[in-house]
């Protein structure tokens, strides 16, 4: 009996994979970086399908909206062109791709025979209890039980965010507010 | 409420709001010509119709029957698909925005709204960030230097001012407890001895207010903050390329994106539908409508005001506001709203 919740959680996925396949088929960066916003996309539906609400918003606005625009202005800015086609590496095609279908076996078989349950309900988390993934909820889990691996993922950002000034930022003779330099192109 | 009858009134609703939404979009079009056109000593539209009423109409008219022109150069899907990904997305945002209260009719309960989801102001802030989108791939696309200007200006500016403009809704929302937006006007009922209204700008908020306003002129691109289409310098920015229906829908997202911002400051700001109300049931019924469409109309006069008042920024000025001033600002009204509210 195909529920509702089925239904829509098979289409999200199909979206998903297809962009998915779509964002390696592509030869141009900008193409490959709107598949890759579809798929966040169809993940931000999946999310919804699960009662998380607060996570699917935040997909939406963190991944598609802030992070994506910045990959789609880096490919505008620098320009990007067609990328060139190779044949494929051969470690590819004989470790990879069996390594991923071993990996995807081994993964669908611990889910299945491990989670508890006999078989996987989509649509349904066990031991849910209401408002799962209401934003109050997840704000009190993150700022009660989860504080201190909240603030070090913060502490971890704030970190990179620094390292990427320093990369970023000009040697210091220029840097120290003398005469500027000559620009050159 | 059978299910036929809840599938039917949603129906109805879009329609009438999508119809509302897109003739206040024409006219307020018509109301920024006039009221800039009297600020500058001139008469603004007066030939079509009485006071040039019908001006909207005669300008959809003539998009409709201009030359469609896609150019060579350009990347042709990208081309065509942005937009309509603009217009799309300005459209959405409106479907979260309750209007007024509920009203009891034949014994159901019909609020004043499209859809009321416990998320809103998020799913609203989610769809003006993909509609960044619509202007980025515009000037991309278009293969034209002044455009591509256009669209990465478009993108830094509009990723630059979202985040203050989301630590300035942060107050309201500490001080509501929730995203839905009606509960945040809710929480806005009542008077201050009396007489002053519980609105969050005389709550506390005023500065949360100040940042927003300025932001979300950056956010839609208008003066004094409209570089992506300097025409000073860049043509007319992402949309050089585009000619008739494909150049008014980006016109349609801009005004769309004015009204939802409007909505938006007056559901958050200035008390939603919440006002005097009297006379009989009837007109007790339509008064919260009444309010907030009047709300929404100063909020947009102030922004057609600031229009005819300010001259352009230059682009370095505009990103040293946003970075060294208004995100500063917004974050130490944050904390001030947080100590006070903890307190």
């Amino acid at each position: 009996m195909l529920s509702i919740h089925l239904i829509l959680f098979l289409a999200f996925a199909a979206v998903a994979l297809a962009g998915a396949i779509n964002l390696l088929a592509q030869t141009h960066p900008i193409n490959s970086a709107l598949s890759l916003i579809a798929v966040m996309a169809a993940l931000a539906g999946e999310y919804l399908l699960l009662g998380a609400e607060f996570v699917a918003a935040v997909q939406v606005i963190v991944y598609a909206g802030a992070i994506m625009v910045l990959f789609v202005f880096t490919i505008m800015l620098l320009n990007a062109g067609v990328e060139e086609r190779t044949k494929g590496s051969r470690v590819a095609v004989i470790v990879g791709i069996p390594g991923m279908l071993l990996g995807s076996v081994l993964v669908s078989w611990v889910l299945v025979r491990h989670s508890g349950t006999e078989s996987v309900t989509v649509g349904v988390i066990p031991g849910q209890t209401n408002g799962w993934g209401d934003p109050a909820v997840v704000g009190k889990l993150l700022f009660h039980e989860f504080l201190l691996p909240f603030e070090i993922t913060s502490i971890l950002i704030l970190v990179a965010i620094m390292g990427a000034v320093v990369l970023a930022s000009k040697p210091p003779s220029t840097a120290a507010g003398g005469p500027p330099k000559e620009v050159k192109d | 409420m059978p299910i036929w009858l809840y599938i039917l009134v949603s129906v109805v609703k879009s329609a009438v709001i999508l119809f509302v939404l897109l003739t206040a979009v024409a006219y307020t079009v018509w109301l920024e010509r006039k009221v800039v056109g009297h600020m500058q000593n001139r008469w603004g539209p007066t030939r079509v119709g009485p006071f040039g009423l019908l001006q909207p109409a005669a300008d959809g008219l003539k998009f409709l029957f201009k030359e469609d022109l896609t150019p060579p150069h350009v990347y042709k899907p990208l081309f065509l698909a942005a937009p309509l990904i603009a217009v799309i997305f300005a459209l959405t945002s409106i479907s979260v925005i309750p209007f007024g209260n509920t009203v009891t009719l034949y014994g159901y309960d019909i609020p004043f709204q499209i859809t009321d989801v416990n998320t809103g102001l998020l799913l609203i802030l989610g769809v003006t960030s993909i509609g960044v989108y619509g202007v980025a791939l515009a000037g991309w696309s278009s293969n034209n230097k002044y455009s591509l200007l256009g669209g990465l200006r478009a993108s830094a500016q509009m990723v630059s001012y979202e985040i203050s403009l989301g630590l300035s809704l942060v107050g309201v929302l500490i001080m509501a407890g929730s995203f839905s937006l009606r509960t945040i006007v809710d929480a806005q009922a009542g008077h201050f001895w009396g007489f002053i209204p519980r609105w969050n700008i005389f709550h506390g908020q005023f500065i949360g207010f100040f940042c927003y306003l300025i932001a979300a002129y950056a956010e839609t691109n208008r003066i004094p903050f409209d570089l992506p289409e300097a025409e000073t310098e860049l043509v007319a920015g992402y949309h050089t390329e585009y000619s008739a229906m494909k150049f008014a829908m980006f016109f349609m997202a801009e005004y769309a994106n004015m009204i939802t911002v409007g909505c938006l400051a007056t559901l958050l700001f200035l008390g939603g539908w919440h006002g005097p109300l009297f006379g009989p049931w009837y007109v007790q019924a339509l008064l919260p409508v009444f309010w907030f469409v009047a709300k929404v109309f100063v909020f947009l006069f102030i922004y057609i005001w600031v229009r005819g008042t300010l001259p352009r920024f230059r682009y370095d000025q505009l990103m040293a506001f946003g970075w060294k001033f208004l995100l500063p600002l917004s974050l130490a009204n944050l904390i001030a709203t947080a100590i006070a509210v903890a307190w």
